[in-house]
């Protein structure tokens, strides 16, 4: 007989994908809450609720390790276990449902012993000294064995390393002694990225956590995200440190060192230094960077409204090119700020390499003008310049690697550093950030826009273009089409985003698009349809929605951002990241693109000099094609 | 057309999945054929695997480094795989196990260098009340004694002579 | 070797017949007023779990018979499989009915791959002669059975790592709940069972809950079948009612003068020759018919060394519990081979393998532990102070 098989599914392990007893959606319906009682404390919950989300609601702390909230439950390190009166065996609270009246008891001495054990069993096999750690003191590992006061290794420590430190890529290093095999890096690989570079690998004590036959991760198919990084518990892994050689060029008299900052980081890194998430220190930053050795300090706004310029042209010259002169032309067109996204595509639709963007992403392409516009305009031999970029993001240390971005004649960004080295840097002088007094960037890229702040959000990049878009090309004000030029329907953290944006009207081509475009009539009653998709999972689904040949094969443009939340919830960012912090990340910066008083690229005045002085064959001219843009390659996914 | 060993290994591996289901339920069935006919799972074959189920390689590697029949090791044409649980340890493996290191030449978990045999241990296999007892690939045997080591290999041997005529081993890389 | 008298004294299909006649609740409440219990060695009542997966509403549900038997000392499901194949079949198709599934599976163990031609065949038969396939016995049950072929695994004897098999992923047990019953195979409600109780579900539908009572005790119902190894004259397959004592079990064996019984696999307790007279029943010493005998000159460290790296070789690695609690305990006894434990240690040692027992995911992980525990509460003093022999 041939029964249909149900689909199979596809992601991580069933048992990785956490209680199919969905929580109900309707608490008020009958039947839908169910009553427990934590350490003898009544509530109600609704059905299906864990027992650790229940006990969180009243205040009791149930520790985790394996539990992360962007990721799916496991259930594999057991420190949750509590007993539920009846059972023979302790429960992990992560991954019990309650779906009837229960008791659960949550420090017996069954339970504190096994919590100890534990603890005691992780270090056992867990080689390392915290004060030699990257992670001290933000440790979850750390703390459990603090909370659960071990004061001796009860069943040992590895006095030997036991495994090789995979220093093989730019972004990522895997240090598997400090692995606690917790797999919330390979549910955030598989499960929310859905790229797919670590597994779990070997049986029982073999088990460890690797990539395709423990390859070294450079080698392998890796996007360098690093959301892997941030969802570790210990030191297992972590980015590419670049902070020594950042020093170095600082201290030395001969170099010139500029920095830009993006405006991620800056809504972020307060947090390292005790703010609550959310709370932006840009500006204070500024003096932070002075006061640690900076020659410059540039805003990465201004390389973002650049790329709007550039990236927005590129779209409009396809739209030409389709609509006006009947030439086929690759659509839509794909953003490219993301440098993980970037790779993801290189390496899972090579075939759409022609409808990524040309357009370098804002960090390269402030890093070309550095070394050449501000060095000529400095006189300074750009030979002398160190280009560091503060990003949110460990893929930009690939980004900057990637042996075409030479476009200056140097290695246009020499490091790019993360959220958390930053502010490791900053400790390290013992500069006390969030009480520094504010100052402003340097000039002459110091005047921003509320445009190229949102890009740290997911549909920020969009929302940006279109304000662009709406005023060079219908010719009316964003304000007249949304309140206070907030185009909400690309905002917010929904997987995929879709807009429509009709163009009823067509306004007069600017002066700087003139030689380009002789009117705006081809797009007279278009309807320009577009897109928003973060987290490789979801590009997934719209990449394949576009093989498909499925409405969003109708899409003109797309942005698409690596990492969940976009960058501000980028794989360099402080750890913890979880939704809320994500949340408020994105309040901070909406909050400063609403501060600004130029909140669109193309009112940039820096950026209208660069085109007026240098770049002046105006944008996708042909200095900007040599320094501004850039070519990609076909990795696929199947390596030797 | 000229086909490379790669082309045919992908084709046999396309054709598998249309008998045995394009899904992830087929995984295992897949890797098994596969395991059997080239003793080896390689890093080729799990990619087009993983291409054609749906999935990424490294989660088939995973899959194949946690079955013991599977693993993506080279094995010879014989795997004899001894059982080493206590019953049969109970009853004498530990000479087996000498007898077979012996009269191949090499260790547990090795393969002899002419890829002929592997000899590997196995947890409880079922024969505890007959044992020490061994699986030559699907074959029981039971009660082996040290002595009994040589005429099961040299059962193998001659197998292995028929069969070296007309299969010709695919080599690839 | 045993006949299994009650097994040869079925009447071919006389279950599947009876079952025929009878409606889904009725053919679980014979099940259920039988008293059988899980023959893996769990000893969940098997017409609870039938009832609750016959409750539960889907599109799609599955039988699936557990025939990864790899409990160390077991055999029987083997040769119930050798020699009862079409009863276990029968069983099958029984639950099939009873749940409202359409689909049965038998996970084959991978060691067992000798049997899956004598099995296939088995199978064509039954749809030869209507017992499978569409519109079975003229009825509306359309049912058939499949044969899955495990890689080689212990953990996947355990219930939803089996099902974590069959959908293509690593044998990795998932938490419960939720169960199999509701989300099994597929997300599908499922019901997964042993061979024995499948063959025992057929007999009890054919001669009637009544007759499987007859034996037995008022908690463990029915008869069961042992695999016995070990040091004993007479080592095999035998069937015994259930709550015989040890004492009476090994004296058919062959096996009085045993210093030691381990009962339940590696997984079960090694129960001394004081406590002999115990019975092997659910309510005191459960098993899932393994029984290895350990004669007087056997060393009992040898012995747990055995079991623990078996346990260390087959955790799946997932929760740490198992995966370094394991690795602990066997560490443990190299240091008492070498005789370098101290009495403060091994006692640390204990305390673990009581946390390994609540605190682990699986059942697998649960047991781990029973055997060192159970050999150093009864055998301390010939574990303590050791001279090593070979350094």
């Amino acid at each position: 007989m041939s029964t249909e098989l149900p689909e199979t599914p596809k992601r991580a392990p069933s048992s990785q994908q956490g209680q199919s007893v969905a929580v109900a959606e309707n608490p008020s319906a009958i039947g839908g809450t169910v009553s427990i009682s934590i350490d003898g404390q009544a509530l109600k919950v609704p059905l299906g609720t864990t027992i650790l989300d229940a006990a969180r609601r009243i205040g009791i702390t149930i520790p985790t390790l394996c539990h992360h909230p962007d990721l799916c439950v496991a259930g594999v390190c057991r420190i949750c276990s509590v007993e539920v009166e009846g059972q023979r065996t302790l429960q992990a609270a992560c991954a019990y449902p309650v779906t009837s009246p229960i008791k659960v008891l949550t420090h017996t001495r069954k339970v504190r012993m096994a919590r100890r054990h534990i603890v005691d069993l992780l270090l056992s096999d867990h080689y390392g000294h915290c004060y030699a750690c990257g992670r001290n003191n933000n440790c979850e590992l750390q703390a459990l064995a603090k909370e659960y006061g071990v004061d001796f290794f009860r069943f040992g420590h590895p006095e030997k390393p036991m495994h090789e430190i995979d220093l093989s890529s730019y972004s990522v290093v895997r240090d598997n002694n400090k692995c606690v095999l917790c797999r919330r890096c390979v549910r955030t690989c598989i499960d929310v990225q859905d790229v797919g570079t670590i597994e779990v690998l070997g049986r029982g004590r073999t088990s460890h956590v690797a990539t395709f036959l423990d390859k070294p991760l450079g080698s392998v198919v890796c996007i360098n995200c690093g959301q892997c990084i941030n969802r570790c518990p210990t030191g297992a892994l972590r980015a590419n440190d670049p902070t020594d050689e950042v020093w170095e060029a600082i201290h030395d008299p001969k170099k010139h060192v500029v920095i830009q900052t993006a405006p991620s980081p800056r809504a972020a890194i307060g947090e390292c230094f005790g703010q609550p998430a959310g709370t932006a220190l840009t500006f204070e930053l500024n003096t932070a960077l002075r006061m640690c050795g900076f020659d410059q300090v540039f805003d990465t706004n201004f390389s973002a409204d650049l790329t709007i310029m550039e990236e927005g042209t590129e779209l409009l010259l396809r739209l030409k090119k389709a609509l006006a002169d009947g030439e086929p032309a690759a659509f839509p067109q794909f953003t490219s700020c993301s440098p993980g996204w970037v790779k993801y595509l290189e390496h899972f639709y090579p075939e759409y390499i022609p409808n990524l963007s040309t357009a370098k992403s804002p960090q390269q392409m402030f890093g070309a003008v550095i070394k050449t516009y501000y060095a000529q305009k400095q006189g300074i031999d750009p030979r002398d310049i160190v280009t560091v970029a503060l990003m949110p993001c460990s893929a930009k240390k690939f980004e900057c690697n990637r042996p075409e971005m030479d476009d200056s004649g140097y290695k246009d960004v020499d490091y790019g550093l993360t959220t958390r080295e930053l502010a490791k840097m900053i400790s390290e002088t013992g500069i006390d950030l969030p009480r520094l007094a504010k100052s402003d960037f340097d000039a002459p890229f110091g005047t921003a826009t509320g445009s190229g702040v949102i890009f740290g959000a997911t549909g920020g990049v969009m929302e940006a273009a279109l304000r662009t878009v709406i005023e060079l090309v219908v010719g009316v004000k964003v304000e007249d089409l949304f309140e206070h030029a907030d185009i909400k329907p690309v905002r917010g953290f929904e997987g995929v985003k879709y807009a429509e944006l009709p163009i009823p009207k067509v306004g007069p081509v600017p002066a700087l698009l003139a030689p380009l475009f002789p009117s705006w009539d081809f797009l007279k009653g278009a309807i320009l349809k577009v897109a928003v998709a973060h987290g490789t999972a979801n590009a997934k689904a719209v990449m394949e929605d576009i093989k498909r040949g499925g409405p969003f094969s109708q899409c003109h443009f797309i942005e698409f951002m690596g990492c969940p939340g976009g960058c501000l919830g980028g794989g360099g960012q402080p750890i913890p990241t979880s939704p809320e912090i994500r949340k408020a990340r994105a309040g901070a910066i909406y909050a400063e693109d609403s501060a600004y008083a130029v909140r669109k690229s193309h009112e940039n005045p820096d950026v209208l000099k660069i085109y007026d002085e240098f770049l002046t064959e105006g944008p996708c001219g042909h200095r900007s094609h040599k320094l501004l843009h850039t070519h990609y390659t076909e990795r696929g996914r199947y390596i030797e | 057309m000229l086909m490379t060993e790669r082309d045919r290994l992908a084709q046999e591996i396309r054709t598998l999945a249309a008998r045995l289901g394009r899904n992830r339920t087929s995984l295992i069935p897949i890797l098994l054929e596969i395991k059997r006919k080239y003793h080896t799972i390689d890093s080729y074959a799990m990619q087009v695997i993983a291409d054609l189920l749906g999935i990424h390689p490294v989660e088939v590697n995973s899959v194949v480094s946690f079955y013991a029949f599977l693993g993506d090791r080279r094995q010879g044409r014989f795997v004899i795989r001894l059982c080493r649980t206590i019953s049969c340890d109970m009853q004498g493996k530990s000479r087996v196990k000498r007898q077979l290191e012996n009269d191949l030449g090499i260790g547990f978990g090795e393969t002899t260098p002419d890829g002929k045999f592997t000899l590997e241990y196995a947890n409880c296999m079922g024969m505890c009340d007959q044992g020490p007892a061994l699986l030559v690939n699907d074959r029981i045997y039971t009660r082996v004694t040290p002595e009994k080591v040589h005429e099961i290999l040299e059962e193998c041997r001659r197998v292995f002579g028929v069969h070296a005529a007309e299969t010709k081993e695919v080599v690839f890389k | 070797m045993s006949s299994l008298p009650t097994y040869t004294e079925q009447i071919p299909e006389a279950g599947l017949r009876a079952a025929m006649g009878m409606d889904r609740p009725g053919i679980i409440s014979a099940i259920g007023a039988s008293g059988l219990k899980g023959r893996g060695g769990a000893g969940f009542p098997t017409g609870v779990k039938w009832n609750f997966a016959a409750a539960a509403q889907a599109d799609q549900k599955f039988v699936i018979c557990n025939a990864d038997e790899g409990e160390p000392g077991t055999f029987k499901d083997r040769v119930i499989l050798q020699e009862h194949a079409d009863l276990v079949f029968e069983g099958m198709t029984i639950a099939g009915k009873a749940i409202g599934a359409h689909e049965g599976i038998l996970f084959l163990r991978g060691e067992y791959a000798y049997l899956r031609g004598h099995l296939e065949a088995a199978l064509a038969g039954r749809r030869d002669r209507n017992l499978l396939g569409r519109g079975i016995l003229g009825s509306n049950l359309d049912f058939d059975i499949r044969i899955f072929m495990g890689a080689g695994a212990y953990i996947c004897g355990e219930e939803t790592a089996l099902i974590e098999a069959l959908e293509g992923f690593r044998g990795e047990p998932r938490n419960r709940p939720p169960f199999p019953v509701n989300t099994g195979f597929m997300g599908r409600p499922s019901i997964v069972n042993n061979v024995e109780t499948l063959a025992w579900a057929a007999c009890i539908l054919g001669n009637g809950p009544e007759w499987f009572r007859s034996h037995g005790t008022e908690k463990s119902t029915g008869r069961k079948i042992f695999s016995v190894s070990g040091d004993c004259a007479r080592p095999g397959v035998y069937e015994f009612p259930m709550g015989l004592t040890v004492a009476e079990l090994l004296r058919e064996v062959g096996g009085e003068d045993a210093k030691a019984a381990q009962i339940g696999g590696a997984a079960g307790q090694c129960v001394p020759a004081k406590d002999f007279k115990r019975s092997i029943a659910f309510e005191d010493i459960p098993t899932g018919g393994s029984v290895i005998v350990l004669g007087p000159q056997r060393d009992m460290l040898d012995v747990l060394h055995n079991f623990l790296e078996f346990f260390v070789d087959e955790s799946c690695g997932q929760c740490a519990p198992c995966r370094l609690g394991t690795t602990k305990l066997l560490e443990g006894l190299d240091m008492l081979r070498k005789g370098t434990c101290s009495m403060a240690y091994l006692k640390e040692l204990c305390s673990l393998g009581e946390t390994m027992q609540v605190a682990s995911k699986c059942g697998l992980g649960q047991s781990s532990p029973n055997a060192f525990l159970s050999v150093v509460a009864n055998f301390r003093e010939e574990l303590m102070g050791r001279i090593p022999t070979h350094a």
